[in-house]
């Protein structure tokens, strides 16, 4: 956010209102300072109101923080004004706030078409480069990518996307290709989703040496900004430059043309933000201040988002069709109907099982009354999970086309270029969020999910989002990192537990490790975990205990196969999960045999209410 | 929340509805303020630039971008027929002469000296928007369109697929909880929307294809057969585009579900009657419903404004419908709205409010698992 203007306050903040503006749900929450640290203390919610009749998002962010004030007794607003500031200084301490601040994914978040020459090169740097501006890409165009030039017209012509970001080719190189795809755009005459008379934003950061003609070509057509190339040598990517300038026309071009956006502006003490763009803010500020390799996963029901930050390198990805409700039907598409009903532990049959999905997509906001309905929605968001996950796997990668110094003893381990940054040994922690993770009636249920999606391997912490506060937090810490910080850390952040997981296969009832744990008040327990166990150990929050792994001889912890590992592990609302269910974790085809297992594992930790 | 919100359905006798119809590019339109026009009727127009065909001339003649010009015949601007010489090379000896022909009639769009492409594009396409419904316009739009405004019936479905029609009601079942099998779909129902009662059958939807009828309004459907009928798994809930011959709208969901009474009585009272039908559907933010719109007859027309009254709070003795297994599907009235959250299966605790059913029967279902049968 370097090129935008500051937060307009002097006065200190104390009193902070945040909201966030959903497709459906306008979110809005509380922060006051509470002696020296910030605290979320309130929240509202209110339907959204972007669309028809009201089509002004103000409404519905007044009436989300008008039942602020009916919990707190604050009186924040004024009419259709919010008072600031805090009238504190005036012995007036429950009337104002210092600052208002938003994100914004309504009316369907920041939608942009990015172009490349190479696909799986500038092609994937300019999705990395709109993903992490918080967009959703509707396409990605790039001269080999298979399609006839006319098919890439047509398609440029009937998607209407809010933006255009252009790359292609590096600062030097030869400008042909990326003019030719200038002139594709410029065939088709792209015209913005919204607003039929203002011209659609385009970004160039491409070839330096390609700007003049892309001028020529596009100035007059599209509403053209010039900058920095996201791709200048093949070896690096220079994405900043061209992100600030997708959030830059975010503000300028695309939220003035959305219903009431204008007015949300004005009452904004900071810019608005794509609310993926915030949320990857702040994932990215915890990861860098605790030194930390994490993934972090919002589920909802139309898109996944997946962020991670591997040593300092933050990606984002977006899922648009992976979601618990008005996507659950492409999940099972996408999926498969073996692969959802692999973690169900019961017989459903499939006519039954297809049925009840649908029925789920068209109405929505239904939620599991039986506990049949609730371990089929589960099953259903471990597989969106999974699948998220290896759609981020795919695009956070190492730049793909650089040329690779290799010695005589890489002959026989070929590498290709482009190797996924996720590693799952190294991973440090799991942050989820959405409906499903943060609701689950039972933590156990969401720590689970996790771990049967992800598979995380070693040693692994997991938390969710208490409320979904992320987005709120992450456009906080742009005016305020402390206070993005503190809130972050007290209120936002439930700390399951912890993972240990050793990674080989083995006979049910095998030996998999030894484990040792010192508890803090000095006790010990020592056990075996045998292939197929899945353990919980009680471990509070807060609490940290040392455990020893001796893994058995063919098994790995993360210090090579048979080699103990000794490592502190923090506690949770769950506890200490000991998994000896093998890495990969493999299911009995066999649909009884399947049943009876996960019923003993979802018995051992105690997953549902037993009849 | 501070306004709760429920879902409903609309299904009224009586309803002043206004649609917005739109050119998706600017255009003129055809109709005046106050005019009165039919569904099929033609009330905007707009002109959609023909296709683009690129061809890098450069390379195809084996010369240098830049010097593209000095081979051209056709220059940017000029009218260009199919097969007409676009470019020619000028070889020394004649056997090497290379002439581009056009691949289609049109114009030459532009010329790139930088790449060698030229652009070619055909004529435009004159694209016609129909009127929908029979009614009046009350706006105007200029160049982008209209709104018209009707006086009828109005059923709302819950998901669709298929685009807008038009054709008479014909009821081919006896009661709505009758499925609707092959026999009932008769050669005289082409061109027709035909009501059904419960459920409609695959073979029943190859029927309703082979007749030809315009539309069916059914209970329910089973996934498998509304896959096998649009050849893939739908995702998401966004239909309209569909072509599988008709337009097909649910009005109660998935499965076999026995049509509402108030559903089915309403459009029986209609039968006979021609009616406007779309199978279009989204289901998000800004949510589109299929419809059935049966507008009332000449002369019917009001000249108010009025649309539908504004949905309310849930209140004791509305009529609601059940949309979550283990009671999906059943209709029943508002016996209580207990205001402290309770304790379901799942463990999870939620707001919920108690139903009775026909039989006197209750149940305690959450509130988020009902929905409201709308309208008067």
């Amino acid at each position: 956010m370097a090129s935008q203007e500051p937060a307009k306050t002097v006065h200190p903040l104390n009193v902070i209102v945040a909201t966030d503006c959903g497709s459906t749900t306008t979110k809005a929450i509380l922060i006051e300072k509470v002696g020296d640290e910030y605290r979320q203390t309130y929240r509202g919610e209110a339907p959204t109101t972007v669309e028809a009749p009201f089509e002004d998002v103000t409404r519905g962010v007044l009436n989300a923080i008008a039942e602020i004030e009916e919990h707190s007794g604050r009186k924040i607003l004024d009419g259709d004004k919010i008072l600031t500031p805090n009238r504190a200084l005036q012995g007036d301490p429950k009337t104002g706030v210092d600052i208002y601040i938003s994100t914004s994914s309504a009316g369907g978040g920041l939608q942009m078409m990015v172009t490349g020459v190479v696909q799986n090169m500038t092609g994937e740097s300019a999705q990395r480069c709109a993903l992490g501006a918080g967009a959703i890409v509707i396409d990605v165009l790039a001269s080999n990518d298979g399609r006839l030039p006319h098919e890439k017209i047509e398609r440029i012509r009937t998607m209407r996307p809010d933006m255009i970001l252009m790359s292609g080719g590096t600062d030097g190189g030869a400008v042909t290709h990326v003019v030719e795809m200038a002139e594709y755009i410029s065939a088709a005459e792209p015209r913005p989703r919204f607003g039929a008379t203002y011209k659609l934003p385009l970004i160039y950061a491409g070839n330096k040496d390609a700007q003049p003609q892309v001028k020529n070509i596009l100035g007059e057509k599209t509403a053209l900004v010039l900058t920095d190339n996201i791709r200048p040598v093949l070896e690096r990517e220079n994405l900043t430059p061209a992100r600030d300038k997708i959030h830059d026309l975010f503000l300028e071009h695309v939220m003035q043309q959305a219903p009431g956006y204008k007015k949300l502006i004005e009452m904004a003490g900071a810019p608005i933000m794509p609310t993926p763009a915030a949320v990857g803010l702040i994932m990215e500020m915890i990861a860098k201040r605790e030194h930390l390799n994490l993934i972090g996963v919002d589920i909802g029901g139309a898109t996944t988002d997946v962020f991670s930050v591997f040593d300092g390198r933050f990606n984002r990805t977006v899922s648009a069709n992976l979601g618990m409700s008005y996507s659950i039907s492409n999940v099972l598409a996408e999926a498969g109907l073996a692969n959802i009903m692999r973690w169900v532990p019961f017989t459903i049959d499939e006519q039954s099982l297809r049925n009840r999905i649908k029925n789920k997509m068209v109405r929505p906001t239904t939620i599991p009354q039986t506990l049949d309905e609730l371990q089929i929605e589960h099953a259903i968001a471990r597989e969106a999970l999974r699948l998220a996950l290896i759609h981020h796997k795919s695009l956070a990668t190492a730049l793909k086309g650089v040329q690779q110094e290799r010695t005589i003893s890489d002959v026989f381990e070929q590498q290709q270029s482009g190797k996924t940054l996720i590693d799952m040994l190294t991973l440090d922690l799991i942050v989820g969020s959405g409906g499903i993770l943060s609701h689950a009636p039972r933590r156990m249920q969401s720590m689970l999910m996790m771990v049967d999606a992800y598979e995380p391997l070693g040693v692994t912490r997991l938390s969710v989002d208490s409320i979904f506060m992320m987005p709120h937090l992450g456009v906080l810490a742009t005016i305020n990192e402390k206070a993005a910080t503190e809130v972050f850390v007290r209120d936002c952040m439930v700390y399951l537990g912890t993972c240990v997981a050793p990674i080989g296969q083995g006979k049910d009832g095998e030996r998999c490790a030894d484990y040792a744990i010192t508890f803090p008040d000095g006790r010990e327990a020592k056990g075996h975990l045998s292939f197929g166990d899945l353990r919980l150990v009680p471990l509070a929050s807060g609490q940290k205990a040392s455990i020893t792994v001796q893994p058995a001889k063919q098994v790995n912890l993360g210090a090579g196969a048979g080699v103990a590992l000794t490592r502190e592990v923090e506690g949770g609302v769950v506890g200490l999960l000991l998994d000896g269910r093998g890495r990969p974790l493999q299911l009995p085809t066999d649909h009884a045999a399947r049943a009876a297992l996960l019923t003993r594992w979802y018995q051992a930790v105690e997953l549902y209410p037993t009849a | 929340m501070a306004h709760s919100y429920t879902p409903g359905l609309t299904v009224t006798e009586q309803a002043v509805i206004r649609r917005r119809r739109m050119l998706s590019l600017p255009g003129s339109v055809l109709v005046t303020t106050g005019a009165t026009v039919r569904a099929n009727q033609a009330v905007a127009r707009a002109e959609l630039p023909g296709k683009v065909y690129p061809m890098n001339l450069a390379n195809q003649l084996g010369v240098a971008p830049d010097e593209i010009n000095e081979y051209l015949i056709k220059k940017a601007g000029d009218p260009v027929q199919k097969d007409e010489i676009l470019a020619e090379n000028k070889p020394l000896m004649k056997w090497f002469k290379t002439e581009i022909l056009s691949p289609i009639t049109g114009a030459v769009e532009s010329v790139s000296t930088i790449t060698g492409q030229v652009l070619l594009r055909e004529p435009p396409r004159v694209l016609e928007l129909l009127g929908y419904v029979d009614g009046r316009i009350v706006e105007v739009i200029p160049q982008q369109g209209v709104v018209v405004e009707t006086n009828c019936s109005l059923v709302q479905g819950i998901f669709g697929i298929g685009g807008e029609t038009w054709g008479e009601i014909v009821i081919a079942v006896t009661s709505p909880d009758e499925a609707l099998s092959p026999r009932h779909l008769t050669a005289d129902m082409q061109g027709k929307v035909v009501v059904g009662g419960s459920f409609i059958s695959s073979d029943a939807l190859a029927r309703a294809k082979e007749v030809g009828v315009a539309g069916v309004v059914i209970g329910g459907i089973h996934d498998k057969d509304l896959r096998a009928l649009l050849g893939y798994d739908l995702g998401v809930a966004i239909t309209g585009t569909e072509q599988v011959g008709f337009t097909l709208i649910l009005t109660e969901g998935f499965g076999t579900i026995p049509m509402a009474d108030k559903t089915f009585r309403l459009l029986s009272a209609h039968a006979g009657q021609p009616a406007s039908i779309s199978g279009a559907t989204q289901i998000r933010a800004g949510v589109i419903r299929p419809e059935i719109i049966i507008p009332h007859r000449a002369g019917s027309v009001t000249g108010t404004s009025a649309t539908l009254p504004e949905r309310g709070g849930i209140q004791i003795g509305d009529q609601v419908r059940i949309i979550r297994d283990p009671l999906f599907g059943k209709i029943g009235e508002v016996a209580n709205l207990p205001s402290e959250l309770q304790k379901i299966p799942t463990e999870s605790e939620v707001r919920v409010l108690e139903v009775r059913f026909a039989d006197s029967s209750t149940a305690m279902i959450p509130r988020a698992n009902i929905e409201l049968i709308e309208g008067s």
